[in-house]
Order: C-alpha cells, then sequence, then structure tokens
C-alpha cells in the first residue's frame, strides 16, 4: 500500500498537449476518481501513473519513491481496462495467475492466491473457461481478479464499467466500493461518468483540458463548484444558468434577469461584495433547489415566482418540469405529483441560498 | 390442395437453384483434381502408356520404376533433402525475424512509415537484376553451391512479405492485451511471446506457409546459385526435359513426391490459419 504523488506532470502526444502540469496528492489508501469529458487527459494520466506511457516533464511518486523511468513491472500497481483486455488464447485461471507465474512464484502460492481471489469474487466455477465463453460481467469480474491477485500498492481503474449495460454498471460499482473497503488499498479511477465518481469516490478530481478544474469531496464539488465547468459537469440533470445582472442597494443585493425587469433578492451573504452594482453575472440553480411552492409565504431565502410549466417530464419517483424565467428556461425537480401537464400555471419557489454565483467572463465562482 | 400445388413447384425450384452452384462447384474440383490425378497416375505407368490414345486412366501393370529413376538416379532425394533443409531454415528465419520486425513497426513505429515502404520496396526489384551480383559475391565469400547461401538469399527475398503480412496482424491486435501483460508485470519479450505471439498465431502461420511454398518452388535463384552440391527439387526437374524427349514418367514421379511436404504442411497448419483467437478478448 502507498499513495501516489505527481508533480508538475505534462504528456505530449504529437501536437497534443494531452496533460499540462497537474500536481496530485493522493494519500495511501484514498478512493481517487479522475473525471471529465473525453479528451481532458485523464486517461492518459492514469496510464502515466501504470508506466505505459513516459512523462514528458514532472514527477510521479508511488509511495516514497520516484517511479519515472521504473517499468510498469517493477511499479507494482495493477490496472483493469476499459475492455478488460483478458488474454483470450489463456483460461480464467491462466489470466488472473499470469502475473503470479511472470514473477515465478512457487505453484502452491499460486493455487491457494487463485482460489481465494476467484472465492472472494463468486468466479470460482470459471476458472477453466476462456474469455469468449463469459459474459460481460463475468469477464469484469475477471479483469479485477486479475488486479487483487497480488496485493499491488496501488490499482488503477480506466473506465471499466463503461462497457457494461445499466443495471451490471449499478451492481459492480457497488462491488467495486465494497472491494476497496474490504481491502483499502489506494485505489485511482477514471470515468467520464459523473454518477460513478459522486458514489464511488473519497475524492474527485475534476480535469478539463489537461488541467485540475478542482478536486476535494464529492459533495464539496457538488455544493462549492469552483467554476461553472464543475457545476454544470456534476449534477443530472444539469445546474441551470441564468444570466443577470447585480443590483446593489446598500447591504442588499439582487439579481436582475432579461429585459422584462424580472429581479430576485439575494439572500443575505449571497451578493459578494467584491460584485460591482450593474455586474453581469451567471446565477447557476440546481433542479433540486426549484420547487414547488407550498403555503402563503415563500420559504425565508426563497424567492416564490409564478412559472407557466411548458414541458413535464415524468421519472416516477420525480418530474422535472421546464418553464421559463425571464425568458431562458429553467428545468425543476418536483415531486411527482406537483405538476400533471404542460401549460399548467404554478408556485415555483427558487431557493437562492443554494444557489451559485459566477463571473460569465471566467466562468470562476464569484 | 394447397401442399399439392405448391410442393411440385417448390422442389423444382430448389433444384433450379441448386444446379448451377453443383455444376460450378463439380467444374472447379474437376478443373483442380484431374491434372493432379493425372500427374499420380502417369508417374506409376509404364513408358508406353505415357501417350497412349485412347489415353489410360489407370494402367494394367503399375510400376514404382519412375520414383526410383527420379529419386536415385536423378538425384531427386538429394535435392529433396536439400530444399527440405533449406525451405526449413528459410521458413523459421524469414517467420522469426519478421515477426520481431513486424512487432516493433506496429508498436513503436520503428522507421517510420519509410521504413514499412522500404521494405516493401524491396518487391519492386526484378530479381532476375540482382542474379548475376549475387552470383559474383558468392563465388567470392565462398556461399554458391551452400545451403547457407541459398538460405539467406531466400530468407532476404521473403522477409518483406511475412514483415507485411505480420505488421497488418500486429495492428489490429489490441494495444491493450499487452499493456495489461506489461502492468501483470511481464517484460515486453515476455509480452511479446506469451501474449502477443500467440493471438497473432494465424497471421505468422499464414505467413510461414506463404514463405515455406514460395522457397520450395522457387527455380531461378537455385538454378544460378548452385551445382552440384545444394541443388534444389525444382532444379532437378531439368534433366527430364532433354534432347532424348520427355521423361513423362520420372518427372511426374518426382513431382509427386515434392507435393508429400506441402501437403504435410497444409495439413499440420490447417487449424491455426482458420481459428480467430482474438474473439471474446474484448467486450463481445
Amino acid at each position: 500500500m502507498a499513495g501516489v504523488r505527481i508533480s508538475g506532470l505534462h504528456k505530449r502526444f504529437a501536437g497534443v498537449h494531452a496533460v499540462r502540469g497537474i500536481d496530485l496528492d493522493i494519500p495511501d489508501g484514498e478512493f481517487t476518481v479522475l473525471v471529465g469529458p473525453s479528451g481532458c487527459g485523464k486517461s492518459t494520466l492514469l496510464r502515466t501513473i501504470a508506466g505505459l506511457e513516459d512523462a514528458d516533464a514532472g514527477t510521479v511518486a508511488i509511495g516514497e519513491e520516484i517511479v519515472n523511468g521504473v517499468r510498469p513491472r517493477d511499479r507494482d500497481v495493477a490496472m483493469v481496462f476499459q475492455d478488460y483486455a483478458l488474454y483470450p488464447h489463456m483460461t480464467v485461471f491462466g489470466n488472473i495467475s499470469l502475473s503470479l507465474r511472470a514473477r515465478g512464484r512457487p505453484r502452491a502460492e499460486i493455487e491457494t492466491r487463485v482460489r481465494r481471489v476467484a472465492d472472494l469474487l463468486g468466479i470460482v466455477e470459471l476458472l477453466g473457461r476462456y474469455p469468449r465463453q463469459l459474459s460481460g460481467g463475468q469477464r469484469q469480474r475477471v479483469a479485477i481478479g486479475r488486479a487483487i491477485v497480488r496485493n499491488p500498492r496501488v490499482f488503477l481503474f480506466d473506465e471499466p464499467l463503461s462497457n457494461l449495460d445499466a443495471q451490471l454498471r449499478d451492481e459492480m460499482r457497488g462491488e467495486i466500493k465494497r472491494l476497496h473497503q474490504d481491502i483499502s488499498t489506494t485505489m485511482i479511477y477514471v470515468t467520464h461518468d459523473q454518477i460513478e465518481a459522486m458514489t464511488l469516490a473519497d475524492r474527485i478530481v475534476l480535469m478539463r483540458d489537461g488541467f485540475i478544474e478542482q478536486q476535494g469531496a464529492p459533495l464539496d464539488l457538488y455544493e462549492q463548484p469552483a467554476t461553472m465547468f464543475v457545476a454544470g459537469f456534476l449534477g443530472s440533470p444539469q445546474m441551470n444558468f441564468l444570466h443577470g445582472s447585480i443590483l446593489r442597494s446598500g447591504d442588499n443585493a439582487a439579481v436582475q434577469f432579461g429585459e422584462e425587469d424580472t429581479t430576485l433578492a439575494l439572500p443575505p451573504g449571497r451578493g459578494r461584495p467584491g460584485v460591482s452594482n450593474g455586474a453581469a453575472v451567471i446565477v447557476g440553480l440546481r433542479p433540486e433547489h426549484a420547487r414547488r411552492g407550498v403555503g402563503a409565504e415563500p420559504e425565508p431565502g426563497t424567492v416564490r415566482i409564478e412559472a407557466t410549466i411548458e414541458l413535464v417530464q415524468p421519472t416516477g419517483s420525480r418530474s422535472y418540469a421546464t418553464f421559463r424565467l425571464a425568458g431562458q428556461p429553467l428545468l425543476a425537480e418536483l415531486q411527482a405529483h406537483d405538476v400533471s401537464r404542460p401549460g399548467e400555471r404554478i408556485p415555483i419557489d427558487l431557493d437562492l441560498r443554494r444557489a451559485a454565483i459566477f463571473d460569465p467572463q471566467s466562468g470562476n465562482a464569484l | 390442395m394447397t401442399d399439392a400445388t405448391t410442393r411440385p413447384y417448390r422442389v423444382r425450384s430448389r433444384i433450379g437453384a441448386e444446379l448451377p452452384r453443383v455444376l460450378c462447384i463439380a467444374g472447379f474440383v474437376i478443373f483442380v483434381l484431374v491434372p493432379l490425378y493425372w500427374m499420380v497416375i502417369t508417374s506409376i505407368k509404364p513408358t508406353s502408356d505415357y501417350l497412349a490414345l485412347p489415353p489410360v486412366w489407370f494402367p494394367a501393370e503399375p510400376t514404382i520404376v519412375h520414383y526410383t529413376a527420379a529419386l536415385f538416379s536423378y538425384r531427386g532425394l538429394d535435392g529433396l533433402t536439400n530444399s527440405v533443409i533449406i525451405a526449413s531454415a528459410a521458413t523459421v528465419l524469414s517467420t522469426v525475424l519478421g515477426t520481431l520486425m513486424a512487432y516493433s513497426m506496429a508498436r513503436f513505429n520503428t522507421g517510420g512509415e519509410h521504413l514499412a515502404f522500404w521494405v516493401l520496396s524491396q518487391r519492386f526489384l526484378p530479381p532476375v537484376a540482382t542474379a548475376l551480383p549475387l552470383f559474383l559475391m558468392f563465388r567470392s565469400w565462398y556461399l554458391y553451391d551452400t545451403h547457407v547461401g541459398l538460405i539467406i538469399v531466400y530468407t532476404v527475398m521473403t522477409l518483406p512479405l511475412s514483415v507485411w503480412m505480420m505488421y497488418a496482424y500486429f495492428r489490429q491486435l489490441p494495444r491493450s492485451l499487452e499493456d495489461a501483460a506489461l502492468v501483470d508485470g511481464l517484460s515486453r519479450w515476455q509480452a511479446l511471446w506469451m501474449v502477443a505471439v500467440p493471438l497473432a498465431a494465424p497471421g505468422i502461420v499464414a505467413a510461414a506457409v506463404f514463405v515455406f511454398v514460395g522457397v520450395w518452388t522457387e527455380f531461378f535463384f537455385a538454378l544460378v546459385l548452385t551445382s552440384r552440391h545444394a541443388f534444389t527439387l525444382p532444379t532437378v526437374f531439368r534433366a527430364f526435359l532433354g534432347f532424348q524427349g520427355a521423361q513423362y514418367g520420372e518427372a511426374c514421379a518426382l513431382a509427386t513426391t515434392s507435393l508429400v511436404p506441402s501437403i504435410v504442411l497444409g495439413i499440420l497448419v490447417q487449424r491455426h490459419l482458420v481459428r480467430g483467437l482474438t474473439l471474446g478478448a474484448l467486450r463481445g
């Protein structure tokens, strides 16, 4: 077991600067998820940790040892690949035991360790089969078994669930999380799926264009996004972004949206002192922070508006309703029976205490 | 009623659809097998039956005299032995070197696109243009009329083919399999030997078969670069076409003999040629 420390890491491919100066400190035993849209450099970063790519600049340290130039086999990491990468000409036993055989472990020890892992993953009866005789979920288990059989210092996962169907993905996600709780080895997990990132991670590292956009605990990123990109990437359905401008009078601040003079007062403390009167802002509001208004008065800190619903998308437990605020579309996550059909006019409470306010130029939170 | 009216129509239409197919296949089988049959049967015919009219489809008194003549009097057995040695050695060398080169080009982009094209361009040169220089060099390097000399020539001649066949094969092997092997603790050599080569086996075997057959039937360089010692099977056939006429029996006996190794090889590798080993490697 060991932590991973990355300093000033750069990686270029022909014409593409894939990783542009990453500094990242992953403590021993942590489950870190690297997440971001495709092409953000997350897989390259993972492959550089594995030793499958060489860093152009910067260092990668596993434990206390800097491993730049150390061959993958000597880094003592294990990796699970997106396409499983099972050796098709070897049985499940052959696949799981290859790393032990390559290290020349005694036969009896190999047998015991493979059996123990197969037991753990419930694939004992598959040991004699070939990968082509396995289902997707079974292949995924074998790939994980191959990784854990030799107790590596660090586990690397490269989008391991993206080839599975939705139900199996949920199941395997739970198994990976349980696995981490059982063996508590450092795990670095790459995905483009924000739900996987939120559910699995002790810490999310959100990447964009070769940089780290923000890192932290999943709920910290969700509730206090540093940029519009983070706010938009995490959460489904996506956060609503509304263009407006700040109106300031004394200690109170409000946001004016659009031409129609829709002005919503911000709760105390939300109009940051640094933002000058009249400054353009983008207000980010998550769908679950727009609720159907009940009672005569809105809760303190929330603002009530009358909304004409344009689109209703029931999901069973919730219904997503789209309406317009000063001409800008806004999606609200309502209770299933809060709204029945488009055209309905209902009160909506916007919880501006939870809103994020961004600078439209830089995209940074204000 | 419906059955009675439709059934004859259906049967007729099936025969109508099948007949051209059957005829085509039958025609092709005859086209391939009759010359072979004629060759084998001529090799055991007495001399008087060669050109008899009407043709003799099976001799009344089969004989092996042509075999003993071709193999011993005409030194066909020596030619056969030389051919087996030279073709096997050249096949092994060409396949091993070709595998290493193709893997290097496919995985590390060795030499960029220029090396790959240069390898292929070796086939642009008419082979005959190299015959005289080779002959002169071989004379001064004591390679003339030696096994080693012919093995070198054939290895060099067949490398472009084996490199390109395996280059194509290695390029379509998923890279993640070798990545997995490297992370699993294998060295690059072990990953090549334990993962890439078994998966590329159909391509390697196909290349080896092409090389072997090409070398086995090569005549021109064998003729130019050998004389009494390292001569190969194809050069023996010259002796059967002389001023006194053609020795059909001996020629057919030697031709029949020379088919045996190719057929054995074909049977041995057939399994590998058709097996798609990458199935199930990735998501299925």
